[in-house]
């Protein structure tokens, strides 16, 4: 206290002149309406928890939730009629609502009512996928109990929505403040709802330490990264720091140095190797319909973020890092790949494959040209509906103790279940990168916009990647096909409502997109990043 | 105060002076209870004095029932203490600049007062208030 005091007193012997200070004008609101409606939707869901009867929880929360997606997509395609074309910047200059970043929320916002629904499920797993009271200790026999109780632990949509909210700003996020904010805003609710599962209650704790511990590692990282950047550039605005980089003579130590670990935040989160340590533990381990959510929405914004970091803060420098990035690529990939083919779960297995779409996903990213951009957005709409399908099939097939995740549980599911056989047959062959398909589609834009940027030999690389990887997504289907059936094999569930409107939603924009992507192409070449 | 007047080359850093006085004074103050405690006091030792920390808390393994644990609803208050500490904190600097925000600043620090509150609501409405 007296040393407060001395200060006080010391400001008072000395006055600081200063000139009185300009009005602070309030922000427009308009073009960041679809944030605040999430967000708002978030608090409502605390208040709703604080104070609804238990059994009155699950449906307010479910329908608070879906009218929050709803009125954010609404708000979206009302702003986006008349939005300026070269974007604008929004909150005193955090946010840069510009083209890339509409396109972004448009995605999310889409994704996470599939995750949503998958989340809300209660028919599939009885009384949904998540635990009554997450404290009880596993093992104990009130933990045997909740299993079969019917409660579930609803705080799981206001969580949802935090999440979403904080991806929505990380998209957006024009310095490096802000988007740290963000990433912690949407990895809180995260690492909380990986250790909610119902049914193996100790994988699920364990994913969510995991992620917990090497989240916040990584954040720190990402911190550090932004201290270094600040004192190359004296800013952590994005433009001012590619300011900096292109007209100055300064030490390139500090930028470099800087970039690396904002970067390993970054890629880190993205799940791209060899930062993806966490990803197969923390997939397997969370409650399916969040590892649906994050697979999908994660990684939508965790690109978003890496896209509008290269190409607005770091362009200028491309010549001095693309080398490193190339390397991370190509591991990114290969790890992926050859690791996926020795995986016996099949969650762990997505979870490779989606180690290995990071790395084609990047190559997307360091092709720092309009083409690499679109078609990188373009992929991380067709991917994020593919894998949120994918995993909302996993959760179908199940046996007694739960979902029956190993492989070897899945010979002759065709036989037993030939529509759940099929959609997850054609849902690997979108992993594949199968023709028809948005794979596909995805694919041939990323590596299109890479061969144009002179990075042949790594679209030669990614090919090869994709040809191991497609390996072990056609042993799932020979094994689904054209194996017998255990005898004490696993049944798939009769899917409610909500967990048939996600897959079906899935599978639909997964052919679609297949079909007919050119009016996805055109919103993904919408217009570049606004750089202010 | 002395600081006023000093007008050579390390003027601006002058203003640091009273600073630096009170500093030295403070571990001047230290140190010297550190060494007069010793030589003064009596020295009669017991059991707790021997503990690494003497702060409250009995430092776990507790020999009692519990398992050496500290109970969970400890760091429950302990969130809610910070929670609302780091509220008051941010509150300072909007007291500072409360002319210059207006009526926007006001608005914006209820909402944030707002959001504290919803967290709040729900820690007393779910028993996190309640010790046992």
């Amino acid at each position: 206290m007296s040393v407060m005091s001395s200060v006080l007193f010391l400001a008072q012997v000395q006055p600081v002149p200063s000139p009185a200070p300009a009005k602070i004008d309030p922000p427009a609101l308009d073009a960041v309406w679809p944030i605040l409606i999430v967000l708002a939707a978030a608090c409502v869901g605390v208040l709703f928890e604080a104070f609804l009867p238990r059994h009155q929880r699950w449906p307010a929360q479910v329908a608070l939730s879906l009218l929050a997606l709803a009125g954010a997509g609404v708000a979206l395609a009302t702003y986006l009629s008349d939005a300026p074309e070269a974007g604008e910047m929004a909150m005193f200059n955090t946010l840069a609502v510009d083209r890339p970043a509409l396109f972004l929320w448009g995605t999310l916002l889409a994704l996470s009512v599939g995750a949503v629904l998958l989340i809300a499920d209660r028919s599939v797993e009885p009384g949904g996928a998540f635990v009554a009271t997450a404290a009880i200790r596993p093992g104990t026999v009130q933990d045997r109990a909740q299993v079969t109780a019917t409660g579930m632990q609803t705080e799981v949509f206001p969580l949802t929505l935090f999440a979403l909210g904080g991806m929505m700003i990380f998209c957006a996020a024009n310095d490096l403040l802000t988007m740290f904010i963000a990433l912690e805003v949407l990895s809180l609710p995260l690492y909380l709802m990986c250790g909610l599962a119902r049914r193996r209650r100790l994988l699920s704790q364990e994913a969510a330490v995991k992620y917990f511990l090497l989240g916040a590692f990584a954040s720190a990282f990402f911190l550090y990264g932004v201290a270094l950047l600040y004192g190359y550039a004296g800013s952590v605005r994005l433009a001012d720091i590619s300011a900096a980089a292109a007209g100055t003579d300064r030490s390139d130590t500090l930028l470099f140095a800087g970039m690396g670990l904002l970067v390993v935040g970054l890629l880190f989160k993205a799940s791209v190797g060899p930062f993806h340590t966490w990803t197969p533990d923390v997939y397997q381990g969370a409650p399916t319909p969040v590892t649906a959510f994050m697979a999908a929405c994660t990684k939508v914004a965790a690109f978003g973020g890496i896209l509008r970091v290269l190409q607005v803060a770091f362009e200028s420098t491309q010549w001095e890092w693309r080398g490193v990035l190339w390397g991370v690529a190509i591991a990114s990939m290969v790890i992926g790949a050859i690791l996926g083919l020795t995986q016996t779960d099949v969650k762990r297995m997505i979870a490779y494959s989606s180690v290995a779409h990071a790395g084609f996903l990047l190559i997307g990213a360091i092709a720092l040209t309009d083409r690499g951009l679109s078609g990188t957005l373009f992929y991380l709409l067709t991917y994020g509906f593919t894998t949120l399908a994918a995993f909302g099939v996993i959760s179908l097939v199940r046996d007694s103790s739960g979902e029956a995740t190993h492989l070897s549980q899945w010979a002759g599911l065709a036989k037993r279940s030939p529509l759940v056989a099929g959609v997850f047959t054609f849902l690997l062959l979108a992993l594949a990168g199968i023709p028809l398909t948005s794979g596909f589609v995805g694919k041939f834009v990323v590596f299109e916009a890479a061969i144009d940027d002179g990075m042949a030999p790594l679209v030669v690389i990614a090919l090869v990647a994709s040809a191991v990887a497609a390996f072990f997504y056609l042993r799932v289907i020979v094994l689904m096909y054209f194996s017998e059936p255990a005898a004490d094999g696993p049944t798939v569930t009769v899917p409610g409502a909500f967990t048939t409107a996600a897959i079906t939603l899935g599978v639909l924009v997964t052919l679609l997109l297949g079909i007919l992507p050119s009016f996805a192409l055109d919103w993904a070449a919408g217009g570049a990043f606004a750089i202010r | 105060m002395l600081v006023a007047q000093s007008s050579d080359v390390s003027s601006d850093l002058g203003i640091y002076l009273p600073l630096v006085v009170m500093f030295a004074l403070a571990a001047a103050f230290a140190v010297f209870s550190a060494l007069l405690g010793p030589l003064v006091g009596p020295s009669r030792y017991n059991r707790a004095k021997f503990q690494a920390y003497e702060c409250g808390i009995e430092p776990s393994p507790q020999p009692v029932v519990g398992g050496g644990r500290v109970p969970v609803a400890y760091y429950l208050t302990a969130m809610l203490f910070i929670l609302f500490d780091i509220e008051m904190v941010f509150l300072y600097p909007f007291a500072v600049s409360a002319d210059v925000l207006g009526l926007f600043g006001l608005v914006e620090i209820f909402l944030f007062i707002a959001t504290v509150g919803f967290a709040y609501a729900y820690v007393w409405r779910r028993g996190g208030l309640d010790w046992n």
